[in-house]
C-alpha cells in the first residue's frame, strides 16, 4: 500500500509540470502587452515600463520565467496582480466559497444519487426505475443555466423558501446553487450506480451469497455494494475536484464570488498572474482528489494493489 | 467396482428414507423468443454418504435443476411449473423464503465452476468464510475467523492462519476451489451440490479436488451430488449416475451398471465418444447431430432425431422411464426411458 502510494505521488510529478507549464505558456503567448494594460488610458514612460517588465521578470526566456513562478510556488508564493495584492490572497478569500458550494453540491450527488441509483438498480423496469431515468435524462439534457434560473424562480421567488442568489445568509444561500451545480453530476451517479449495481447483480458471486443463505438486503447490501461503488467513486472523487476547481455558470447565476468567477474575471481583464495562480492552485486541488481516488480505489479492490 | 457398487447399494437400503429427491421437476424460462423448456420431468435421489453424478452436455439442463433445488432460479424469467423437491420431510417448493434461506448454506450448499468468479473479489477469503459462522450462528468476528482458518485446515489450504486474510486473486485455481468448498461445508450440510467443480481446473489438480470432495464426504457422511459433463471426472467417485438428454433424465443407474451396459442410445454414444483405458478402440465415434434447440424440443424422444435405434413410436410418444431389473441389474433404480432398451443393452 505505501509503496502504491509514492509511486501514485511520483506519477503526479510530471503531470503537475506538464499542465502548469501549459497554462503558463498559453497564457505568454496571448496577444497584447500586460504591462500597457496595465497603465490603461493614463500615459506610462518607458523607463517605467522597463522597471515593471524587470520587476515581474517579463524579459526572462519562457522557461525562465517558468522555473522562477514555480520557485516561488515551493515557498507559497503565487505571485501578484497588478494591483499588488497577492494571487494567494484572491485564493484565501474565494476558495472557502468555492469549497461550501462545492461541498454542498457534492452531497446532494452522493446522497441522492447513490440512493436513486440503488433504488432504480435493484428493481430494474420498475416504476421507480423509469422514474430515475426519466428525470436523469431530462436533467442532463437541460443546460445548467436554464436549470439555475428555474430554480430561482420556483424555490426562491414563487416558493421563497431559499435566498434567490448571494451568500449573504450563510449555508442556507448554498442550497440552491449547490443543486442546480450538482444536478448533472447527481444524474450521472444514479445512472452509474444504477448500471453497475445492475452488472454486479448479474455476478457469479451474488449467486454464491444467495446460495450461502444469506437475507436479500445482504446479499445486496454488503457484497454487490462495494463492488457497484467502484466505479462511482472514481467518478465521485473526479467530480469533487472539478467542483473545488469553481464554477463559472453557476456561480454567475446565484451571484456567489467563488474561484470560478476569479478566474473568469481574469482572464477578461488579461491577468495573467490571477488566471495562472487560480489555475495552478485549481490543478494541485484536482491532482489531490485524484490521489484520494486513487487510493480509495484500492482500498475498495484489494485487486488494484498488485497492478 | 463390484464390490463398492454393492456396498453402495446396501447402504441405500439400510438408510430408509433419501436426503433428497426430486420428483417430476419442470422448469422453463419466458423469454421474448418464447419458452425454452430447460428442465422436464427429472427425478433423481441422493441418499447419506451417497454420490450421485448427473451427467449431461451443456444445455441438457443439469445446471438449471441444481439451481431449482438451491432456489437460485431468478424468476421472472425462469418458472418452475411442476413437481417436487423434497428434503428432510418437506417440499422446498412450497417454502416461504425465510425457510427457504433457512435450508440454503445451512442444509443444502453448493459450489460452482469458476471459482474466481464465485468468490466476491473484495473480501479476504477468510471474511467470507466466517461470514458464514456470523450469519448463521451468530459467532462474535473473532470466534468466526479461527473457525473460517479450521476450515481452510480441513480443506487442506497450507498455512491456513497466514493466509485467512488473502484476497481470491491472491491464490491458484485449485485452492480457490478448496476455499468454496471451505465455506461450503462450513455449516456441516446435509447435501453438497458441486455444479462442474473441477471443469475450470488442471487436469493435476482436478484429481486432487476430486479426491478431496470424496475425502470430505466419507468424513461427514453428506449426501453429494457431482454435476459435470465430464464422464472421466465421476467415473471414480459417483455411486450412482443419471445422465440427463435435453432436461429429462434418459439413464439411471449405479455407475457400474450404466458404465458396463448402458440402456439408452444417448448414454451408449457417450461411451463410445470417449477414449477409455480399459477398451482399445481404433477410432472414437461421435455422437452425430446437435442437441435439440430447448426452444424447439422435438415430438416424442428428444434424441430421435439422432439416434441409431430409432423406430415409428419414438416420434409420437414420449417414453417414460422403464424399470430395468434383473438379469441385467441388482439396482432397484435402474432405469432408461428408453422404447428400444433391451437392443441398446443386447448390443455392444
Amino acid at each position: 500500500m505505501g509503496r502504491y502510494i509514492i509511486r501514485r505521488v511520483l506519477q503526479l510529478i510530471p503531470v503537475f509540470i506538464g499542465a502548469t507549464f501549459l497554462i503558463f505558456a498559453m497564457v505568454f503567448a496571448l496577444p497584447g502587452d500586460p504591462i500597457r494594460a496595465l497603465a490603461g488610458e493614463r500615459s506610462q514612460s518607458e523607463s517605467v515600463r522597463e522597471a515593471l517588465r524587470e520587476e515581474y521578470n517579463l524579459n526572462d526566456p519562457l522557461p525562465v520565467q517558468y522555473a522562477k513562478y514555480v520557485g516561488g510556488l515551493a515557498k507559497g508564493d503565487f505571485g501578484a496582480d497588478f494591483r499588488g495584492r497577492p494571487v494567494s490572497d484572491t485564493i484565501k478569500q474565494r476558495v472557502p466559497i468555492t469549497a461550501r458550494l462545492a461541498l454542498v453540491a457534492f452531497l446532494f450527488e452522493v446522497i441522492i444519487g447513490v440512493a436513486a441509483g440503488m433504488l432504480a438498480g435493484i428493481r430494474q423496469r420498475g416504476f421507480f426505475d423509469s422514474l430515475v431515468l426519466i428525470s436523469t435524462l431530462t436533467v442532463i439534457s437541460i443546460p445548467i443555466f436554464v436549470l439555475g434560473f428555474l430554480a430561482q424562480i420556483t424555490f426562491g421567488l414563487r416558493l421563497g423558501i431559499v435566498p434567490v442568489a448571494g451568500i449573504k445568509q450563510g449555508w442556507v444561500s448554498y442550497i440552491l446553487p449547490g443543486l442546480v451545480l450538482g444536478s448533472v453530476s447527481l444524474a450521472y451517479v444514479a445512472r452509474l450506480t444504477r448500471s453497475s449495481l445492475i452488472d454486479n447483480l448479474k455476478a457469479d458471486y451474488v449467486r454464491t451469497a444467495v446460495s450461502k443463505g444469506l437475507s436479500s438486503r445482504r446479499v445486496v447490501g454488503v457484497h454487490t455494494l462495494r463492488n457497484s461503488l467502484i466505479p462511482v467513486v472514481t467518478y465521485l472523487g473526479i467530480d469533487l475536484g472539478a467542483l473545488l476547481g469553481g464554477a463559472i455558470i453557476t456561480e454567475s447565476v446565484f451571484n456567489i464570488p467563488g474561484v470560478g468567477g476569479a478566474v473568469f474575471d481574469g482572464v477578461i481583464r488579461q491577468e495573467g498572474t490571477t488566471v495562472v495562480g487560480l489555475t495552478t492552485f485549481i490543478i494541485i486541488v484536482y491532482m489531490g482528489m485524484t490521489l484520494l481516488v486513487d487510493i480509495l480505489y484500492a482500498v475498495l479492490d484489494p485487486r488494484i494493489r498488485y497492478d | 467396482m463390484d464390490a463398492s457398487s454393492a456396498e453402495a447399494a446396501t447402504d441405500n437400503e439400510s438408510a430408509n428414507e433419501p436426503l433428497l429427491a426430486v420428483d417430476d421437476l419442470h422448469v422453463e424460462f419466458r423469454i421474448e423468443d418464447g419458452v425454452v423448456k430447460a428442465v422436464n420431468g427429472l427425478s433423481y435421489s441422493v441418499g447419506r454418504g451417497e454420490t450421485l453424478a448427473i451427467l449431461g452436455e451443456s444445455g441438457s439442463g443439469k445446471s438449471v435443476s441444481a439451481q431449482a433445488v438451491m432456489g437460485l432460479i431468478d424468476s421472472p424469467p425462469g418458472f418452475i411449473t411442476n413437481g417436487s423437491i423434497m428434503f428432510g420431510g418437506q417440499d422446498l417448493l412450497t417454502m416461504d423464503a425465510a425457510q427457504r434461506r433457512a435450508v440454503r448454506g445451512e442444509k443444502i450448499a453448493m459450489i460452482f465452476q469458476d471459482a474466481l468468479s464465485s468468490l466476491n473479489p473484495v473480501f479476504s477469503v477468510g471474511w467470507q468464510i466466517s461470514e458464514m459462522y456470523r450469519t448463521h450462528r451468530g459467532m462474535s468476528r473473532r470466534a468466526a475467523k479461527a473457525e473460517a482458518i479450521k476450515a481452510m485446515e480441513r480443506v487442506k489450504i497450507p498455512d491456513a492462519a497466514r493466509r485467512v486474510g488473502a484476497h481470491p486473486h491472491e491464490f491458484s485455481g485449485g485452492m480457490r476451489q478448496r476455499i468454496m468448498i471451505a465455506m461450503a461445508l462450513s455449516l456441516d450440510p446435509d447435501v453438497l451440490i458441486a455444479d462442474e467443480p473441477t471443469t475450470a481446473l488442471d487436469v493435476t489438480v482436478q484429481a486432487q479436488v476430486m479426491d478431496l470432495l470424496k475425502e470430505l464426504q466419507e468424513d461427514t457422511g453428506m449426501g453429494l451430488i457431482l454435476i459435470t459433463h465430464d464422464l472421466g471426472v465421476v467415473a471414480d467417485v459417483a455411486d450412482r449416475l443419471v445422465v440427463m438428454y435435453a432436461g429429462r433424465g434418459v439413464e439411471q443407474g449405479t455407475m457400474h451398471d450404466v458404465f458396463s451396459r448402458p440402456a439408452h442410445p444417448y448414454t451408449e454414444g457417450l461411451m463410445h465418444s470417449i477414449p477409455r483405458s480399459d477398451v482399445h478402440v481404433d477410432r472414437l465415434q461421435p455422437i452425430h447431430g446437435n442437441p435439440p434447440d430447448l426452444l424447439r424440443i422435438p415430438s416424442g424422444c428428444a434424441f430421435r432425431t439422432r439416434c441409431p435405434y430409432v423406430v415409428e413410436r419414438c416420434r409420437d410418444e414420449i417414453p417414460e422411464p422403464v424399470q430395468i431389473g434383473a438379469p441385467v441389474s441388482a439396482d432397484a433404480t435402474r432405469s432408461s426411458s428408453c422404447f428400444q432398451w433391451e437392443e441398446v443393452v443386447g448390443h455392444d
